[in-house]
C-alpha cells in the first residue's frame, strides 16, 4: 500500500537526518546524504504513482487519537509532486552541496524537510497534520538560517519564524472549528459534519490566511522573498517549488474536502487574493535585481495563478457546475505541477551562477551563455516555460485557466460575474508581465557582455547539477507537448473533489486537450511544436539554398564612439524603468528625483528612485508598532516593588472571588 | 480531408508570399499621399532578395542564440499566421491552436526578439527591448480581453468557429463587437510597430522600438526577421478581417469558384486595410513613448468593458 511505503520512506529520511547530524563526517558526507535522499524520494515517487489508496492508524502521537495516515487520490498527486521535486533538488545538491560553507548546518535538515512535507500530505488527522506542518516549517527555518554569516538571513529567519508560527496558529484554529461538532480531530470525522454558515466562512478565512501565508499570497507574502533566497539554492528550489504546493494542498484539503459543500461567496476572497498576488508578485519581480529574490517574487505570482484556478473551482462547485469546476481545478493543479518543474530549474540555475561567479545581483552579470552554455540552454527553456509561451508547459496550464474564465458567464451570481472578468484581466496582465520579467532576467544575466570580472572566471557547473537541470527542463518540454497525459493523471484527484473530470484524452485526436465537451475548442502542444520545427526548418533551408553563406565577424557598431565599455549596456534597473513608470506610481508609490549639483559645481548629477513595499508599510509595520507599544506598556510592570506585586495578587484574588460570587 | 489539407497548405504559403506585397502597398499609398511617386509595390521582394545575397556581419559579442533566434521568430509568426483563416475557414489543423494559442505564439516570437536584442550588448538593443516589453505588457492583456469578448459572443475561441458565428444571422450588430473592433485595431497598430506607437521608417534613437531591436542584424538574418514582421502584419489584418468582416470567406467543403470568391474577397480586404493604414499613418503624428500606455490602456479598457457587458447580458 502506498501509505505504508511512504511512511517507510519518511522514516528512512528522518533516520538519514539523525545520522547526518550525529554520524561521522566521512561516513555521512554531503554526496552520500543527498544521494540517499534522492533514492528515497524516487522510491516514494514511484509508490505515489503506482500505489494503491488506503489508510492506517499508528499507535503514536496523542494516546486517545493515535496517528492517522492515508493516501487518497488528492494526496497521491501531491506526493508525486513533492517527491519528484525533492528528488531533483537532492540530485542537484550532490554537486552543488560541495560548495557549501557549512554543510553540517544543512545536511541533517534537508531530508527532515522532505520527510515533513511528505507527512503533511499523508496525515489524516489534525494533530498529525499540524505536527508534520511544524516539522516542515522548522526544518526549512533551520535551512534558511544555515548561512548564519549573512545579516539578511538572520532577519529572514526571524520574519519566517513569526509568519510560520502565525500560519500554524490559524490552521490550528481552523481545525478546532472543524472538529467542534464531534470533538474529534480525525479527518474522517470532520468530513461528516456540516458547520453553520458563519463558522464555515470563518474556517475558509482561517485556511486562506494560514495556507495562503505559507504559499505566499498577498499581503501575507512578506517573509517569502526574504526567506526563500536566503537558503542554499537547492533548498530555495524546494521551498519555492514544493513547499508552496504543500500549502496549496492544505488549502485544498481543508476547503474542498473537509469543509463540506461550498458557498458561492467563498470564491470572492480567494479570487481577489489570487489576482492581487499574480500581478503584484510579478511587478515586484520585475523591479528586483537579486536573481534569487526575483525568482521568489515570481513564485508569489504563480501561487496567485493557482489560487485564481482554485477560486473559480469553488465558485463552480458552489453552483453545482461540476464540469466547469473540474476544468478550473485541473488548471490549478496542473499549474502547480508546472511551477514546481520550471521554478526548480530556475533556482538550480541561479545556484549554479552563484557558485560560478559568487554573484546574485544581475547588474554585475552578463554573457553567461558563453561560459555556461548547457545551464544557459536549460534556463532558457525554464524562462520560456514560466513566461507562458507555447509550446511549453506554462502556456498549457494558463490556457486552461483562460478557458475556465470563458465558461464563467454561466455563473448565476452578479458579484462573481463582475469579479471574474476583472480577475481575467489581472491574469492576462500577470502573464504578459512575467514574459517581460524573464526577458529582463535572462537577457541581463545570460546575454550581452560581462558587466564585471567575476563572469570571466566563471565555468560550467558540475554534471550532477546539469543532470538535474536537464531532466527538469526536459520535463517542462514534455509536459508542454503532452499536457493531456498529465491532466489525465490529475483527473482522479479532480474527480474526488468536484465529482467530474475533463474529457479523457483518449477520445481526442493526437492527445489534444479540450476544456469542455460541449465547446469546440482545443489545443495541442505537440502539433504546435511540430509546426514550429517544420516552419523553422523550411525557413532555414530556404535561406541556405537561396541566400549567401558568407559571414564576417566584426566589432559592434559603436555609433562613432569608439570603445564603448560593457557599462554602456542597458542595466537591469534601466530595463525595468518604462514598466516602473507605468505601474510604479500606483503599485509602489515610486518616485524619481534628479539631484542637480549647484551651478559651477563639477559633481555629477544623480537620479534617485524610491519604491515602497506597500504591504510592509501598511500591514506589517503598523502591527509591529502596535506590538512594540503594547510591550512598552507592559514593560512598566516589570519594575514594581514586591509590595506592589503582593497587592496585585491580593486584588486579583478579590476580583476573582467577586466574579465567582456574582456569576452564581 | 484532402481538400482541407490543400486549403491549409495553400493558405500557409499564401500569407508568406503575399506579406511583402501588403508592405509594398502600404508604402506605395503613403508615398502617393505625400506626393511622392514611391517605389514599386514589388520593392519589398527586391529588398528581401538583396538582403539574402549579402554577407552577414556578426558582432563579435553575439552568441549562438543570435543566429538561431531569427528562424524561430519567423516560424512562430508563420505558424500563428497559418492558423488564421484567410480565404477559407476549413483549415485542417485549426484544432491544434485556438485564438489564445495564436496570440501566445506571437508572444513567443516577441520574447525571442526582445531577448536577442540584449544578446550583443549594445545600448540600442536594450532600449528597443525594454520599450518593446513595456508595450507588450499592455498590448497582450488587452488582446486577451478582446479575444474574451469575441469568444463569449461566438461561444468558442477557435477562429473558424468565430468566423462561422459572426456570419450566422443570430449575432448581428452588437455594442461589444464594436468595442472589440476598436480595441483590436489599436493593438494591431501597436504590435506591428506602426505610427503612432512606433515608426517603421525611422532610425532616430528617441523614437525607435522595433528597429532598435534588430539594429545589429544584417544580411539573411535581417531578411528572415523582416519577412516575419511582414507576415505579422498580414496575420493581424487577416485576423481582424476574419473576426469582424468574414463576408466572402469560403465555408468548409466549398467548390473551386467559391474559393476564388473567397480569395478575391480576402485580397480586397487586404487592399482596403492597407490603404486605411497608410492614410491613418499619414494623418497622425508619432506619440511619445510614455503616451503609449494611455493609448493601449484604451484597448485594455475596451476589452474589459466588452467582456463585462457580455458577462452581464448575452445580447449586448
Amino acid at each position: 500500500m502506498t501509505v505504508v511505503m511512504v511512511l517507510w520512506c519518511c522514516l528512512a529520511l528522518l533516520l538519514l537526518a539523525v545520522a547526518a547530524a550525529l554520524g561521522g563526517r566521512r561516513a555521512f558526507s554531503g554526496p552520500r546524504v543527498y544521494g540517499g535522499t534522492a533514492i528515497i524520494c524516487l522510491v516514494a515517487f514511484v509508490a505515489a504513482l503506482t500505489g494503491t489508496y488506503g489508510a492506517l492508524v499508528l499507535p503514536i502521537g496523542l494516546p486517545w487519537l493515535g496517528a492517522h495516515f492515508s493516501v487518497d487520490r488528492l494526496a497521491a498527486v501531491f506526493l508525486a509532486l513533492i517527491d519528484l521535486g525533492g528528488g531533483g533538488a537532492a540530485l542537484y545538491a550532490i554537486g552543488y552541496g560541495r560548495h557549501e560553507h557549512a554543510p553540517r548546518r544543512v545536511l541533517p535538515f534537508f531530508p527532515a524537510f522532505i520527510a515533513g512535507m511528505n507527512l503533511v500530505v499523508i496525515a489524516n488527522d489534525a494533530y498529525t497534520f499540524l505536527f508534520a506542518w511544524e516539522v516542515m516549517s522548522l526544518a526549512s527555518w533551520a535551512l534558511v538560517m544555515s548561512d548564519n554569516r549573512a545579516a539578511d538571513s538572520q532577519r529572514a529567519g526571524v520574519v519566517y519564524l513569526i509568519m510560520a508560527t502565525f500560519s500554524a496558529l490559524t490552521l490550528l484554529l481552523a481545525f478546532g472549528l472543524l472538529a467542534a461538532p464531534h470533538g474529534s480531530y480525525a479527518f474522517a470525522d470532520m468530513r461528516g459534519g456540516t458547520l453553520p454558515g458563519w463558522r464555515s466562512g470563518l474556517v475558509l478565512a482561517l485556511a486562506l490566511i494560514g495556507a495562503g501565508s505559507k504559499a505566499g499570497l498577498m499581503p501575507l507574502h512578506a517573509w517569502l522573498p526574504l526567506a526563500h533566497p536566503a537558503a542554499p539554492s537547492h533548498v530555495s528550489a524546494l521551498m519555492s517549488g514544493v513547499m508552496t504546493k504543500v500549502a496549496i494542498y492544505a488549502f485544498i484539503r481543508i476547503v474542498f474536502d473537509l469543509l463540506g459543500p461550498s458557498v458561492w461567496w467563498w470564491a470572492v476572497p480567494v479570487l481577489t487574493a489570487g489576482g492581487a498576488a499574480a500581478v503584484l508578485g510579478v511587478l515586484h519581480a520585475l523591479m528586483e535585481r537579486d536573481l534569487k529574490r526575483l525568482l521568489a517574487y515570481s513564485t508569489i505570482e504563480n501561487v496567485g495563478i493557482v489560487f485564481i484556478g482554485l477560486g473559480l473551482a469553488l465558485a463552480f462547485r458552489a453552483n453545482a457546475m461540476p464540469d466547469a469546476a473540474a476544468l478550473a481545478l485541473s488548471a490549478a493543479l496542473f499549474h502547480a505541477f508546472n511551477h514546481m518543474l520550471f521554478k526548480s530549474v530556475l533556482f538550480f540555475g541561479a545556484g549554479s551562477v552563484l557558485v560560478a561567479t559568487g554573484e546574485r545581483n544581475i547588474e554585475r552579470l552578463g554573457g553567461l551563455i558563453r561560459v555556461m552554455p548547457i545551464s544557459a540552454a536549460c534556463m532558457l527553456v525554464a524562462c520560456m516555460a514560466i513566461s507562458g509561451l507555447p509550446p511549453l508547459n506554462g502556456f498549457a496550464s494558463e490556457w486552461l485557466t483562460f478557458q475556465t474564465i470563458l465558461v464563467s458567464p454561466r455563473l448565476p451570481q452578479w458579484g462573481l460575474r463582475l469579479l471574474v472578468p476583472t480577475v481575467g484581466t489581472l491574469l492576462a496582465l500577470a502573464a504578459a508581465l512575467a514574459a517581460a520579467c524573464f526577458v529582463r532576467a535572462y537577457g541581463i544575466a545570460w546575454l550581452g557582455r560581462p558587466r564585471s570580472a567575476c563572469v570571466e572566471t566563471a565555468h560550467e557547473t558540475d554534471r550532477y547539477s546539469l543532470a538535474a537541470m536537464g531532466i527538469f527542463a526536459a520535463l517542462c518540454v514534455l509536459a508542454g507537448l503532452f499536457p493531456s497525459l498529465l491532466i489525465n493523471g490529475l483527473s482522479a484527484a479532480v474527480q474526488q473533489l468536484v465529482g467530474s473530470r475533463l474529457p479523457s484524452e483518449t477520445g481526442l485526436a493526437w492527445l489534444s486537450i479540450e476544456p469542455m465537451a460541449d465547446r469546440s475548442t482545443s489545443y495541442n502542444g505537440f502539433m504546435v511544436f511540430t509546426f514550429l520545427m517544420i516552419a523553422a526548418l523550411v525557413g532555414w533551408l530556404a535561406v541556405r539554398i537561396l541566400g549567401s553563406r558568407a559571414v564576417r565577424r566584426a566589432r559592434l557598431w559603436d555609433c562613432g564612439y569608439p570603445d564603448l565599455g560593457p557599462s554602456s549596456q542597458y542595466s537591469a534597473a534601466g530595463y525595468a524603468q518604462p514598466i516602473r513608470r507605468v505601474f510604479g506610481p500606483l503599485v509602489f508609490h515610486s518616485s524619481e528625483t534628479v539631484v542637480m549639483p549647484p551651478p559651477g559645481d563639477l559633481a555629477p548629477a544623480s537620479i534617485r528612485k524610491r519604491t515602497h513595499d506597500l504591504a510592509w508599510e501598511m500591514l506589517y509595520e503598523p502591527v509591529c508598532d502596535a506590538v512594540l507599544a503594547l510591550a512598552e506598556l507592559f514593560n512598566r510592570v516589570q519594575f514594581f516593588t514586591i509590595r506592589r506585586y503582593l497587592s496585585f495578587v491580593f486584588l486579583a484574588l478579590v476580583g476573582l472571588l467577586l466574579a465567582l460570587t456574582l456569576w452564581q | 480531408m484532402i481538400q482541407a489539407l490543400l486549403a491549409q497548405g495553400v493558405q500557409a504559403f499564401l500569407v508568406l508570399l503575399a506579406a511583402p506585397l501588403l508592405i509594398g502597398h502600404v508604402r506605395r499609398v503613403k508615398a502617393r499621399l505625400q506626393r511622392r511617386r514611391g517605389p514599386s509595390v514589388l520593392q519589398p521582394y527586391r529588398d528581401l532578395r538583396r538582403l539574402l545575397q549579402k554577407e552577414v556581419v556578426l558582432p563579435e559579442t553575439s552568441s549562438w542564440l543570435f543566429r538561431v533566434a531569427p528562424f524561430f521568430i519567423f516560424s512562430a509568426t508563420w505558424v500563428a499566421a497559418a492558423l488564421v483563416p484567410t480565404f477559407a475557414t476549413d483549415l485542417l489543423f485549426s484544432w491544434s491552436g485556438d485564438l489564445i494559442a495564436i496570440i501566445a505564439l506571437l508572444g513567443t516570437a516577441r520574447f525571442l526578439q526582445a531577448l536577442v536584442a540584449l544578446d550583443v550588448g549594445t545600448s540600442f538593443g536594450g532600449l528597443g527591448s525594454s520599450r518593446e516589453v513595456m508595450i507588450a505588457s499592455l498590448a497582450e492583456p488587452a488582446l486577451i480581453m478582446l479575444v474574451f469578448t469575441v469568444a463569449l459572443i461566438a461561444g468558442t475561441t477557435e477562429l473558424s468557429g468565430i468566423a462561422a458565428a459572426v456570419l450566422s444571422p443570430t449575432i448581428g450588430l452588437r455594442v461589444s463587437l464594436a468595442l472589440a473592433f476598436i480595441g483590436f485595431v489599436i493593438v494591431a497598430i501597436a504590435e506591428n510597430a506602426r505610427i503612432p506607437v512606433d515608426n517603421p521608417a525611422t532610425h532616430l534613437e528617441l523614437t525607435m522600438v522595433h528597429e532598435a531591436m534588430v539594429l545589429e542584424y544584417s544580411g539573411r538574418y535581417l531578411a528572415v526577421i523582416d519577412l516575419a514582421s511582414a507576415v505579422k502584419l498580414v496575420m493581424y489584418t487577416s485576423l481582424i478581417a476574419c473576426v469582424f468582416c468574414p463576408w466572402g470567406i469560403a465555408p468548409p467543403e466549398s467548390t473551386l469558384p467559391r474559393y476564388a470568391i473567397g480569395l478575391a474577397a480576402w485580397a480586397g480586404k487586404m487592399l482596403v486595410a492597407g490603404t486605411a493604414l497608410a492614410v491613418f499613418e499619414t494623418i497622425i503624428a508619432k506619440m511619445r513613448v510614455f503616451r503609449v500606455p494611455d493609448f493601449l490602456g484604451i484597448a485594455l479598457m475596451l476589452g474589459l468593458l466588452g467582456t463585462l457587458l457580455l458577462f452581464v447580458s448575452r445580447s449586448l
